[in-house]
Order: structure tokens, then C-alpha cells, then sequence
């Protein structure tokens, strides 16, 4: 099953009961992405595609079916174990950020490493989260709260804080449904940066425009997989921009 | 996880609400406060009791004459007279273990001297009056057997005595006019202070129980006899031979009551400590109750502040936090709100029984154990009050909590 391919899904179910009502938010998704891969989860509201990133991000577990996650199978692991596998293989970015209030943007990027097994030392925290807020062009606000940060600044914290504990695959939940069209594309020019640099990264999206960035686009419906195809020209972020002539972010 | 960063979250939490901590934390401190003042007064005034039950004498048992009812109208003790010289006597010769005997009768009468004079108390004794109470002389010296046996007019007097007639003069070799009766001062007391029922001690003189009866008392019973033992194993034992000797002297057919009592000193000084006792477990109950409302005051904010944070514990839950790691942060804020209180509480407490000393004149005793106790328990306070809140937030679901608005 390890054969480059980092997520593995073989006919995941999830069922929730609600009362008397089951409810079958997915019903028999295979999948196979490999490492490098930069897929863009589609589907309207209710395709079961938030129940499915649920489960790819390890948050939930499958009622039936198998999840192998770095060809260890996750799908029946305890809350601490899944914790352990979020903290050590996923980043997660949140369309609503999802950051501390009151905290400054390094504090938020080194919140991972609190949870780590890895021995730090203060020093070590600091370094680690600057070089990062570096390499998603925050440089300069370490110490801003996300209060004093624009909407797309407070999504680089998150991408940075994703991206403290090296993980296996980024996932990312709708990334730019709260930014405006010009940030939204900055954005995703990270995450074709880091998608270059061999990250895999999961997008969950409902823009056709915003998938067309990604390299493969799956679509869902009624919690199962409609089509599945890869991107022949994925846009390129990064010379959308300096196509319009905008000032670098 | 790493303790020492998660701690650092739980204090960063308290210092953001800075007033809310503060509120919280004011529970605790009243509440560990009022029990460090508390038990202090309370173990200040048992402290005090049995200081002045040990003034009293060591080993000393105190026999009282009977009580008499005359013309339906009850005495009360030492009204009957029925303690003579003679049985005091023959407790100084029969009962062993005795190492002194002091036979005791008590007036009050106006005392003068030069253009002074006094109300106090006369006390007939005899000299072994003084060992009896540990009750040395802080000048001159006491009168002898050889003024007993002549009813010399000598007498001791207390240093509230002293101080009222005499001033600052020396009153050792002065005249004291006692009913008129012309007595040479030999000494004078050292203080002993108030005893349990508030009555200056030293306010008094006292000279040979002889003198007493023929010169100012009159009359030839007395009231009470002082007797010590040596040894406090033989109390029990000297108690009851002295009751069947004077029950023997007295002619008291088995089967009748007593015409006298009998108490020890070790009766009175538990009768005393046991009422303390309560007092202090009373009022330290008082104050553990105020305790408990500071814990149910931070219960109460703890499942506030979960409510209020379900969004950051989502947050810390999808970057890899487990249950034990939010349980842990939360408890940690729980524990750090009441024991810093409960230190804030025990400097609060020890300032409060300081001020009531200082000035309402209440002694009180704060021992280390009653800090150490407070502390810890202000410590487990958190714990207990905080595990709920805490387990609470552990158990959230993350993905509910990231959703929660």
C-alpha cells in the first residue's frame, strides 16, 4: 500500500446517529493520494466533503472502512493516539483562521511544539516559529496580536502554525472563503510554494476558480466520490500576480 | 506535553482576566484567612486557659468545705465549715505523697495605709502557699511556720495591691492596717496576671491563716485546703485516701454523702481546655465553610472560562493537544488561583489575629502546622473545585469545539 501514496482510504462510511435518524454523511469513499499532490476536495454543502476532511485530519474516526495515513492504518486508534498522529503528520488551516486571541503571532505558531514529544528549549520555540513566520513572509510581526494582522496575514499565522511540526500533509478547510479575491490568490501562492517543496496539501473548497490552482480536484456528492480527475494547466498563483502588477504581498 | 509551557498558558490565562482572577481568588483568600485568624484566636485562647490552669500549682488537689442549708437557704461550697485545722492536719501527717499543704481562708476587707486604702482580698495560708502555686516573691520574704504557729502580724502582698497603696515606695517593712490591725509587709508578689475568670490575682494579701482567723476573719473552719503531691502518678491515689481520711474524721457513715469536695487540678484544667477546644473546632468550622464558598467561586468561573474557550481548546486539541493536556492547563489555572489565595489568605490572617491582638487584646497562637494545613488545603480546594471544569473542557469533542460559536 506504500507505494508513494501518503493517504489511503478504502471504503470509509461515516454514520452519525441522530436520535432515531442515521444519517450517512459518507458512504464508501476510496481514495489514494500520493506524496506531492496538491488536491482540491469539492462539493456543495452537505456532499459530505467537511465529514471526509474530518477524517482525513484525523479528527474523526470512519464507523467502517480503513484510513491508512502514512502506511500506518489511523481508522482505529484512540483520542491520544489520533492527537499524537495531528500534532506529528497534519497541519491543519481553517477558513475562519482560527488563531488565539490575545496572543502574538509567534505564541500561536509554537502552540504545536507545546504539544510535542520533541525536548525544546525556549530558545528553541522561538527560533523555530520565527523562521517559519519568515517563510510565509511574516517577518517583522512575531510579537503582533492577531487583533493588530490583516485577514490575510492572520491566515500566514495559520499556515505557519500548520507548518511548525513538518507535517505530512496540509489540510486545508476552505483557506480563503473569509479573504477578499487578491488575498485569496496570495494565499494560494503559499501553498503552491510549499506544495513545490513536496508538501502535500488537501484543500477543501467550493470555488471552481480556487480549485483550478490545485493539481487534481475531486469531487463529492451525497458522500460519495463523482469525479476525479487531474488538472491538466493548473493556474499558477504566483504569476497571477505579478501578472495584474501588484506590489509583492 | 511539557509541563512547564502549559503552565505558562494557565498563568497567561489568569493574567488576561486580570480582575475576574482576582475576584475569584478574593474567595480563597477570605476563606483561608478567616481560618488561619480563627484558629488562631481559638488555639491563642487555649493557650491562655492552660497557662492559667498550670499557674495554678502543679499535682494540686483542692478540698472544699461541704455545703450547709440553713433555714432552706443553701451555702454553696465552703459554707458549712466543715474543714477544720485539724484535718488539714492529718493530711499533711497521713496521706503520702504530700509535699505540701496550704489551709486556705478568704475575706475582703478595706486595707489602709498612711492616708491610702484599698478594697482587696485577704488570703490566710500557710507557707506552703507559694510552692503550691509556683508563685515566687519578686522581693522581701515570705512568712515562716514560726509566724503561723503565733499568729504573727505579717503579711504578702500582690503587686496590684502594692501599686494601689504604695506607689512607687517600697512597701517591704511598712505598716499595713488590716480591720485596724497594725501587719509589717515582709514581701511582695511577683504579677501572676488575670486568672480564667478575670479576676486580678494580684490584687491580694496574704498572710498566715492563723493571723486570718484570729485577727481579721474570725472564726475557726476553713474554707478550702491546698494540698500538693509529689509525684502526678499518685494523684488518683492521694485523692482517695484523702477522702476516706476526712470522711473517717468526720464521722460519715457509708452510704451519706460527702461534707466536703475534691477536685484536681487536672479536672478543672480538661474541664477548661475542653470548652476551648470546641470553641476553636466551632470557629474553624465557621471559617472552613467561607473556604468552600471560595471553591465553589472558582468552579463556577472555571466552567465559564471552558464555555468561553471551547473554540481555543478545539484549536489546541487539532495542533495535538490530548484530554490529559487540556485537563492538566485547567486544572493548573483551578490550583494557581487558590493557592496563590490561600497564600495571599494566610499573610491576610496572620495580619488580622496581629491587628486583634494589638488591639482588641485577644492572644492568639498561629502554628506552622495550622499555615501548612491551610495552605494544602486551599491547594486541594483548587483541585476539587477545578477537576469538573477541567474534565469537562478534556472531554470535548474537537470538532465541535473548533465549531462552536
Amino acid at each position: 500500500m506504500n507505494n508513494g501514496s501518503i493517504v489511503s482510504l478504502v471504503d470509509v462510511q461515516k454514520t452519525y446517529r441522530t436520535g432515531e435518524m442515521e444519517v450517512h454523511a459518507v458512504r464508501g469513499v476510496s481514495i489514494e493520494i500520493r506524496r506531492g499532490e496538491f488536491v482540491a476536495l469539492m462539493g456543495a454543502s452537505g456532499s459530505g466533503k467537511s465529514t471526509l476532511m474530518n477524517i482525513l485530519g484525523c479528527l474523526d474516526r470512519p464507523t467502517t472502512g480503513h484510513y491508512i495515513l502514512d502506511g500506518a492504518d489511523v481508522s482505529g486508534l484512540d483520542r491520544d493516539r489520533l492527537a499524537d498522529i495531528r500534532n506529528r503528520k497534519i497541519g491543519f488551516v481553517f477558513q475562519n483562521f482560527n488563531l488565539l486571541g490575545r496572543t502574538s503571532a509567534r505564541e500561536n505558531v509554537e502552540l504545536p511544539l507545546v504539544y510535542s514529544a520533541q525536548r525544546l528549549t525556549n530558545a528553541e520555540f522561538r527560533e523555530r516559529a520565527d523562521r517559519v513566520l519568515a517563510s510565509v513572509g511574516l517577518a517583522g510581526r512575531e510579537d503582533h496580536y492577531p487583533s493588530q494582522l490583516s485577514g490575510g496575514q492572520q491566515q500566514r499565522v495559520a499556515i505557519a502554525r500548520a507548518l511548525i511540526n513538518q507535517p505530512e500533509v496540509l489540510l486545508a478547510d476552505e483557506p480563503t472563503g473569509n479573504l477578499d479575491s487578491r488575498t485569496s490568490v496570495e494565499i494560494i501562492t503559499i501553498f503552491q510554494q510549499l506544495n513545490e517543496r513536496g508538501i502535500t496539501v488537501i484543500m477543501v473548497t467550493h470555488e471552481p476558480d480556487i480549485a483550478a490552482y490545485a493539481k487534481r480536484n475531486v469531487m463529492m456528492r451525497d458522500g460519495v466520490i463523482l469525479d476525479d480527475h487531474l488538472v491538466s494547466q493548473p493556474t499558477n498563483a504566483a504569476s497571477q500576480l505579478q501578472h495584474q502588477h501588484a506590489p509583492p504581498p | 506535553m511539557r509541563v512547564a509551557p502549559t503552565f505558562n498558558v494557565a498563568l497567561r490565562a489568569l493574567r488576561r482576566n486580570k480582575l475576574r482572577s482576582v475576584l475569584t481568588a478574593l474567595g480563597i483568600i477570605i476563606g483561608v484567612g478567616a481560618v488561619i485568624a480563627m484558629v488562631g484566636i481559638g488555639n491563642g485562647a487555649k493557650a491562655q486557659v492552660e497557662a492559667q490552669i498550670a499557674s495554678l500549682g502543679q499535682n494540686v488537689i483542692l478540698i472544699f468545705s461541704g455545703s450547709t442549708t440553713s433555714s432552706g437557704i443553701r451555702t454553696g461550697w465552703g459554707g458549712a465549715g466543715t474543714l477544720r485545722i485539724e484535718d488539714a492536719e492529718a493530711i499533711r501527717r497521713e496521706v503520702p505523697g504530700v509535699i505540701g499543704v496550704s489551709e486556705e481562708v478568704v475575706s475582703t476587707t478595706q486595707v489602709a495605709a498612711g492616708n491610702q486604702n484599698w478594697f482587696t482580698r485577704i488570703y490566710g495560708e500557710s507557707p506552703d502557699y507559694f510552692d503550691i502555686r509556683q508563685w515566687p516573691l519578686a522581693d522581701g520574704a515570705p512568712f515562716t511556720w514560726q509566724d503561723v504557729r503565733s499568729a504573727n502580724k505579717v503579711c504578702v502582698i500582690g503587686s496590684t495591691t502594692a501599686t494601689q497603696i504604695y506607689g512607687n515606695e517600697n512597701p517591704i517593712g511598712q505598716i499595713l492596717r488590716i480591720k485596724e490591725v497594725p501587719f509589717t509587709i515582709t514581701g511582695v508578689l511577683t504579677p501572676k496576671g488575670l486568672s480564667t475568670q478575670g479576676v486580678d490575682q494580684d490584687d491580694i494579701v496574704i498572710m498566715p491563716y492563723t493571723s486570718a482567723m484570729k485577727r481579721v476573719i474570725g472564726g475557726t473552719n476553713l474554707r478550702n485546703i491546698n494540698v500538693q503531691i509529689a509525684d502526678p502518678q499518685q494523684l488518683e491515689a492521694a485523692q482517695q485516701q484523702i477522702i476516706s481520711l476526712l470522711r473517717q474524721r468526720h464521722n460519715i457513715r457509708p452510704g451519706r454523702d460527702d461534707d466536703f469536695t475534691v477536685r484536681n487540678q487536672q479536672e478543672i484544667a480538661q474541664a477548661a481546655t475542653a470548652t476551648s477546644r470546641v470553641m476553636t473546632l466551632l470557629l474553624g468550622a465557621i471559617a472552613g465553610v467561607s473556604l468552600l464558598v471560595g471553591g465553589i467561586g472558582i468552579m463556577n468561573i472555571m466552567l465559564v472560562s471552558v464555555t468561553e474557550r471551547t473554540r481555543e481548546i478545539g484549536v489546541r486539541m487539532a495542533v495535538g493537544a490530548r484530554g490529559n493536556d487540556i485537563l492538566t492547563q485547567f486544572l493548573i489555572e483551578a490550583v494557581t488561583l487558590s493557592s496563590v489565595g490561600g497564600l495571599i489568605g494566610i499573610i491576610c490572617g496572620i495580619g488580622a489575629s496581629k491587628v486583634l491582638s494589638a488591639y482588641a487584646n485577644w492572644p492568639t497562637l498561629i502554628s506552622i502546622s495550622s499555615i501548612a494545613i491551610a495552605f494544602l488545603f486551599s491547594a486541594a480546594v483548587g483541585i476539587f473545585f477545578g477537576f469538573y471544569p477541567a474534565r469537562k473542557a478534556a472531554a470535548l469533542d474537537p470538532i465541535e469545539a473548533l465549531r462552536y460559536e
